[in-house]
């Protein structure tokens, strides 16, 4: 049996699950590292530029909570949105290819990895200025309410948001306005090289939710079913409602900040000891105690591994960015 | 004389500073533990200690408004943006609190504040996180608006702000940090709204602060061998602005080419523009030119990124047209 990365997983309570509930899950949180590896890659060879933010360690974060979305359903996130992305179902190619800077990339690589924005599968971006987006978020489920049709946004940002205006704003207006939203801290415990301790008072962001009198929750965030599971509760209470709620999310990135980041503010214990956490290892033990053959894991695992290897090419082989084509105001190209 | 980085002289300016006087003190996200962002303050933490050397939450518009009030009662705060790019989350204690206080408590409260950070286009960051911004700030009565292009003027001219009893806005050049240059080592300071003529010439002026000098300094390389003698003024501040220096330039050459990697409408040049008009049309031979990054926010590719901002040939192009050549 082979294992994605480090070998070991803690034990602890499962929540119940079915291969047909896991696999496709699993398949993802893979496809989002691998991807987000070969985007490593080919930053150190110069072909991708800029800031990259990897959320490898993160995986069942994103995965987890948009399993518990309709498609119609609104997603807001950072400039660490990869997996996001991919798990609102944005295709590895077009990501890829943004990375690149190419043509063919999701926004005609005008955005790069801090941009990503697809209007078919809801994904309202890719914001860079910590913070900024929550309100946006908060705008897109006020034409919820507005239009009543049912849709839920979730917003994700940092635990290092927790402290600026903005989120405070989002998530005051939320409450007042009773919009139907999921707000996530994906709390991993650094913004760049400060932890938590050194940007909060209290260290627990959903306390926040209190003094607005909003529902609240917070939990571990390596097991995806789990994830998936207490998201939903809360997208249940938004979509039924009308209510909002803050999750917070404790988990860990693997790597830097960015690229950029060596990342000596943590000891290599603390990162071993998240590493044997791994949300994919414990999600794949997971499917062999469910009833998955390895045979069909191993399978599931190569075509991830293909479709992430034709991601590259397609970035590769893609022409570069057109000739420049502004997109500055809608009707004045 | 040592050769130092502008990183290392913006460095020397504030640890003199600090040891100078114990009311100065750095404060800004990732300042101290983490040596800086760009590793400017490299050091400071270790010397002056966590009193002094404050790191911050990502709180942009509290901790403006924290250096605004603390200056209010007599510190001289430091306050590092991690790039300008976040001042426009606490823009409103920049304009609205500390440029507009004295005026506004009838002269009984100065702010002794230094807002600083990296500026301007970076490399392959994307629109949020790629613009200049100079033109915003150098708007505002109250402030003094700072772009220096060399280590020598990094060096004397922050530690000119630190000593400033008004809030200065110091932008740094993010793609300069790791240039070189001379620094004297005994101490010297730079006034504001005097300018240095980077490269003397005769036939044309080129106006241009912070990394465009560089620019134009590798253009007029090229112009100098189609005989063309291309004259570089750097105002270095531009609020003050030393409209003496450009005019006294343009009078020489007849010819004007403002060069700025801001976006054009409402950009600073725009105002040089009028100045050189105003004060010495007699003198010119040609209509001024300006040479401005594309009307569009920056694109995330590297060869549209490049195709958007200013570069050398577009400067050469300006300067063409000005002599009437093309
Ligand atoms: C307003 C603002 N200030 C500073 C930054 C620079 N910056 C980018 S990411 C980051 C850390 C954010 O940490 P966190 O919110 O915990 O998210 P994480 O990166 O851990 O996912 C900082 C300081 C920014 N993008 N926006
Ligand atoms: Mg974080």
């Amino acid at each position: 049996m082979t294992l994605p990365d480090s070998a070991r997983v803690e034990p602890e309570q499962a929540v119940p699950t079915t291969v047909d509930e896991l696999a496709p899950l699993y398949r993802q949180m893979l496809a989002i590292r691998r991807m987000e590896e070969a985007a490593a890659k080919a930053y150190s060879q110069g072909k991708i530029g800029g800031f990259l933010h990897l959320i490898i360690g993160q995986e069942a974060v994103c995965v987890g909570s948009i399993a518990a979305l309709k498609p119609d359903d609104y997603v807001v996130a950072t400039y660490r949105e990869h997996g996001h992305a991919y798990a609102k179902g944005i295709a590895a190619r077009p990501i890829m290819a943004e990375l690149y800077g190419k043509k063919t990339g999701l926004v005609k690589g005008l955005g790069g990895s801090m941009h990503l924005f697809d209007k078919p599968t809801n994904f309202l971006g890719g914001h860079g200025i910590v913070g900024g987006h929550v309100p946006l978020a908060a705008g897109a489920a006020f034409a919820s309410k507005y239009r009543n049709d049912g849709r839920v946004t979730v917003c994700y940002f940092g635990d290092g948001a927790a402290t600026i205006g903005g989120f405070a704003e989002g998530l005051s207006l939320s409450a007042l306005w009773k919009l139907p939203i999921v707000l996530i801290c994906e709390n991993n415990q650094y913004s760049m090289g400060t932890p938590l301790y050194r940007s909060l008072a209290v260290e627990d962001v959903s306390l926040r939710a209190l003094a607005h009198g909003m529902a609240r929750d917070r939990f571990d965030g390596d097991d995806v079913i789990r994830v998936k599971r207490r998201i939903a509760e809360a997208v249940d209470r938004a979509r039924v409602t009308g209510e909002p709620t803050l999750v917070e999310i404790v988990t860990y990135r693997f790597r830097g900040h960015s690229m950029s980041d060596p990342g000596l503010y943590r000891t290599k214990e603390e990162v071993e000891e998240w590493r044997r956490r791994d949300p994919l290892n414990r999600a794949r033990l997971r499917l062999l105690e469910v009833g998955m053959a390895e045979a069909a894991i191993e399978a599931l695992e190569a075509d991830v591994k293909a479709e992430i290897e034709d991601s590259v090419k397609f970035a590769e082989d893609s022409a570069p960015a057109d000739a420049y084509t502004p997109y500055v105001m809608k009707g004045a190209q | 004389m040592a050769v130092i980085s502008y990183r290392e002289a913006l460095n020397q300016a504030m640890r003199e500073e600090m040891e100078r006087d114990a009311n100065v003190f750095v404060m800004g996200e990732e300042v101290g533990h983490y040596n800086g962002a760009y590793k400017v303050t490299q050091g400071l933490l270790q010397r002056f200690s966590e009193r002094r050397v404050v790191d911050t939450p990502i709180a942009e518009m509290g901790f403006a408004g924290v250096g605004v009030g603390a200056a209010m009662v007599g510190l001289r705060p430091i306050i590092e943006f991690m790039t300008w790019n976040f001042s426009l989350v606490a823009i409103d204690q920049i304009v609205n609190s500390a440029a507009k206080m004295f005026q506004m408590s009838g002269g009984q409260f100065n702010i002794p504040i230094v807002f600083r950070g990296p500026s301007g286009p970076a490399v392959q960051v994307g629109s949020q996180h790629s613009q200049a911004l100079e033109s915003w700030y150098a708007h505002v009565p109250g402030l003094s608006v700072v772009l220096p292009s060399t280590a020598y003027d990094a060096k004397g001219l922050l530690k000119t702000a630190i000593r400033d009893d008004n809030p200065v806005v110091f932008m740094e050049g993010e793609t300069l940090y790791g240039m070189t240059g001379e620094v004297p080592e005994a101490e010297y300071l730079i006034p504001f709204g005097v300018g240095d003529i980077k490269r003397p010439g005769k036939d044309v002026t080129l106006v241009a602060w912070s990394r465009m000098v560089h620019v134009c300094l590798e253009a007029a390389r090229e112009l100098a061998k189609q005989g063309i003698d291309a004259e570089i003024v750097d105002p270095r501040t531009l609020r003050p602005l030393d409209t003496a220096i450009i005019c006294d330039s343009v009078k020489k050459t007849g010819r004007c080419v403002i060069v700025e990697v801001g976006w054009p409408q409402a950009g600073f040049g725009a105002e040089i523009a009028y100045q050189v008009q105003r004060q010495c049309l007699d003198a010119l031979d040609a209509p001024v030119e300006r040479v401005c990054s594309d009307d569009v926010p920056m694109p995330y590719a590297k060869n549209l990124e490049d195709e958007v901002q200013p570069q050398v040939k577009d400067v050469i192009a300006a300067v063409r047209r000005a002599l009437y050549l093309d």
